[in-house]
């Protein structure tokens, strides 16, 4: 096989079907499906979940993970977090012209072995490449199918008084792959916390009926995520500052760049919304589980005149927090 | 280091300093008929003041009045559009620090111009575009060096690597200014009622404690160098209203970890050698005599104003009231714009787009909660 990709194994000619033969369906174990230009499949669900989402991450390849990690835990949690049990995916990529085959060896055995993980299988893929500084290394897409036999999430019904959970520290990933651009000056040895968090949420779901809504808090983060169930559900959610789960580097890191660690991206934690008489059930279940062990109830579903996210500070004043605005800026002085 | 943040955020340490301040502000009123009025110049202190909470906890006890210390909303509008016309000319690749990109000009910003296909980038530090200079040589790379005294050094470190390494295509446009001309120019006019001072901890431990005796020499105010954390703070308030409870008026360094008597040393040789003072525009103010610097004329090949001949038309006005905000005079609040045309996302001044600038800290920190 050549060392590098070229424009060739993009074309459908020989070199992209030895780059599929050699390496996709190795690596996927769908050589059944490939027969066919579609993926053919039975379900029997009373509702079904798709989600897709692309990956443009820089770099490639960062402590904790890669792109094709990222790839499937993305999509997977997306799925999961919408009450969904994920089932399948279909994974396209568009490749830079002269990225190392070996990378993206690696890349593809990461997608391989995290599907595994959290059991769900590729059916369908596609393979672009563009000329050299057309894309930046590759990027992936995921489209994930899920199904739903039994309808658990009810947002409609979040209420004063109950509790806000998540499942484990905040701004790993953010923080992770900014030191890793190389771009701060800062070393960390913080990684990625990209995970599927699938299984650990089915525990839960299979504890309690009492879950109202979850979300995966991603770009914008958690403060983003609690603001959009605020305004979706009119309600008020009040955080603690002092119960954030925020790990000693992160917070050091965001003083030193002036970041605020409930803005920055997560790829493998969860908000939980509950009722607050299984809060601890919750919490209990999470911290059994390995990705779930530093979870912490971190505020309440308040009674107020005007709907939105508060935050009560350490010193016991509350403030209003907003969505993300722009990009993450560093201060000048 | 973790360590000794977490003592200077540790809450119950707060909370009982807090109540000292309140005590001290009773006494305070019950003296003079009114609370205290404290100037924090720095934008940084104006930021964590409102994040913590402190100005949130403190209103009824002390008024906090956000100074003219950020950097990006002193800069007078015409630098503003000279400085995204600089970045639209061919051939160039400007960079900068995040805090100007998205601020407004009269004609779009630099975010704008980077999406209309201008080369500009941001970097983390001055060197990293001497780095862009040496791979680009066929470019023009300039810096746009704007803030105080505390990041001026770190500019000058650019500037003495593209001089050592003999860097042609690497060029400033320098836009810093100077805290005591600031300082002198709020006081003379008198505008403001200011009590005492909250003096910055960064800029301080470039030009040391030294540099405040004027305060105290020509004007009998005094003024507390604070850290950050929210219990340095409350520390700096608290022995402010000590002194003005005594009628006293010191320098007092609470940041000693950091800021010496004499500032540093090295730093401040770096700055002579490279600079001299110059009148400097300030926004909403005007120019204030000797408050920014220029390159000396030995060193002009690192001047992007004379190197770059950069005309602008005047700047559009807007009804943007950054200016007044600057120097104590209103609060963001009684800006007509503040909360509704100009927001974070839509800013129409500097004051709402810098991490530094007191209408974001308002906007993002003290809005009503009900």
């Amino acid at each position: 096989m050549e060392e590098r990709i070229s424009l060739a194994h993009g074309d459908g000619g020989e070199l992209a079907n030895q780059l599929i033969k050699e390496l996709f369906i190795e690596a996927f174990g769908h050589r059944e499906e490939a027969k066919l230009d579609a993926a053919i499949l039975s379900l029997k669900a009373e509702k079904i979940a798709i989600s897709t989402d692309s990956f443009v991450v820089h770099p490639i390849f960062f402590p904790g993970g890669n792109i094709g990690k990222l790839a499937v835990t993305g999509t997977v949690n997306d799925l999961a977090v919408s009450g969904a049990v994920p089932l399948y995916l279909t994974v396209g990529f568009i490749i830079e012209e002269g990225l190392s085959i070996y990378e993206l060896r690696e890349i593809v055995n990461s997608i391989a072995a995290e599907a595994k993980k959290a059991q769900v299988k590729i059916i369908a893929g596609d393979t672009k490449v563009v000329e050299k500084g057309k894309a930046e290394g590759v990027y992936i897409n995921t489209t994930g199918l899920g199904v739903i036999n039994r309808q658990q999430l009810h947002p409609e019904t979040i209420t004063v008084g109950d509790s806000v959970i998540i499942s484990g520290t905040i701004g790993d990933h953010a923080i992770a792959i900014l030191s890793a651009r190389g771009e701060l000056g800062i070393q960390t040895d913080l990684e990625s916390d990209c995970a599927s968090l699938n299984l650990m949420i089915q525990n839960v779901l299979q504890s309690t009926e009492h879950v109202k809504i979850m979300r995966d808090p991603t770009r914008g983060g958690l403060a983003t995520s609690l603001v959009e169930i605020s305004e979706d559900f009119n309600v008020t959610i009040e955080l603690e500052e002092t119960s954030l789960p925020i790990k000693e580097q992160v917070d050091g890191v965001c003083q030193i760049l002036g970041y605020e660690p409930i803005y920055l991206a997560n790829e493998g934690k969860v908000i939980f919304i509950v009722d607050s008489k299984d809060e601890q059930l919750v919490l209990s279940i999470l911290q059994q589980h390995p990705l779930g062990k530093n979870a912490r109830v971190i505020g309440k579903v308040k009674e107020n005149t005007k709907s939105g996210l508060l935050m009560r500070t350490a010193l016991g004043s509350t403030r209003r927090l907003d969505r993300l605005t722009g990009i993450l800026l560093p201060r000048i002085c | 280091m973790q360590k000794v943040l977490t003592e200077a955020s540790n809450p119950e340490l707060a909370r009982k300093i807090i109540k000292q301040i309140q005590k001290l502000s009773l006494t305070y009123k019950e003296k003079n008929g009114r609370i205290p009025a404290l100037m924090e110049v720095c934008g940084s202190h104006t930021m964590a003041l409102a994040r913590t909470g402190i100005k949130r906890i403190l209103h009824e006890d002390v008024r906090l009045i956000s100074g003219p210390g950020c950097p990006v909303c002193v800069t007078d509008q015409k630098s503003i559009d000279s400085m995204i016309e600089l970045a639209k000319q061919k051939n160039r690749i400007v960079c900068t620090f995040g805090d100007m990109m998205r601020v407004p000009g009269s004609k779009g910003s630099l975010t704008k111009a980077k999406s209309e296909g201008s080369d500009i980038r941001v970097v983390y530090s001055p060197t990293d575009a001497v780095q862009i200079a040496k791979q680009n040589p066929t470019k023009e790379v300039i810096f746009l060096g704007i803030g105080f005294e505390t990041t001026i050094p770190v500019l000058l470190a650019a500037i003495q690597m593209a001089e050592q390494e003999k860097v042609a295509n690497f060029s400033m446009w320098l836009n810093t200014k100077l805290i005591e001309p600031i300082l002198t120019y709020l006081l003379d006019t008198g505008e403001v009622n200011i009590d005492g001072f909250i003096l910055p901890g960064h800029v301080s431990m470039i030009i040391g404690e030294e540099s405040y005796q004027f305060l105290i020499e020509q004007y009998k105010i005094p003024g507390v160098i604070s850290g950050f954390e929210a219990v340095e703070m409350l520390s700096s308030i608290y022995k402010l209203l000590k002194m003005l409870i005594k009628e006293e008026a010191f320098i007092e360094n609470d940041y000693r970890s950091v800021v010496s008597y004499s500032g540093n040393l090295i730093a401040k040789k770096m700055m002579s050698t490279y600079l001299q003072p110059i009148d400097e525009a300030w926004r909403g103010i005007g120019v204030i005599k000797n408050s920014g610097l220029r390159f000396k004329d030995h060193y002009q090949h690192f001047d992007a104003k004379k190197k770059f001949n950069i005309e602008v038309a005047e700047p559009v006005k807007t009804k943007c009231r950054c200016g007044e905000i600057i120097r104590g005079l209103i609060l963001p609040e009684e800006c007509s714009l503040f909360g509704t045309a100009c927001t974070p996302i839509k800013p129409i001044g500097p004051c709402m787009v810098s991490s530094e600038g007191t209408c974001a800290a308002h906007y993002t920190y003290l809005r009503e909660v009900n």
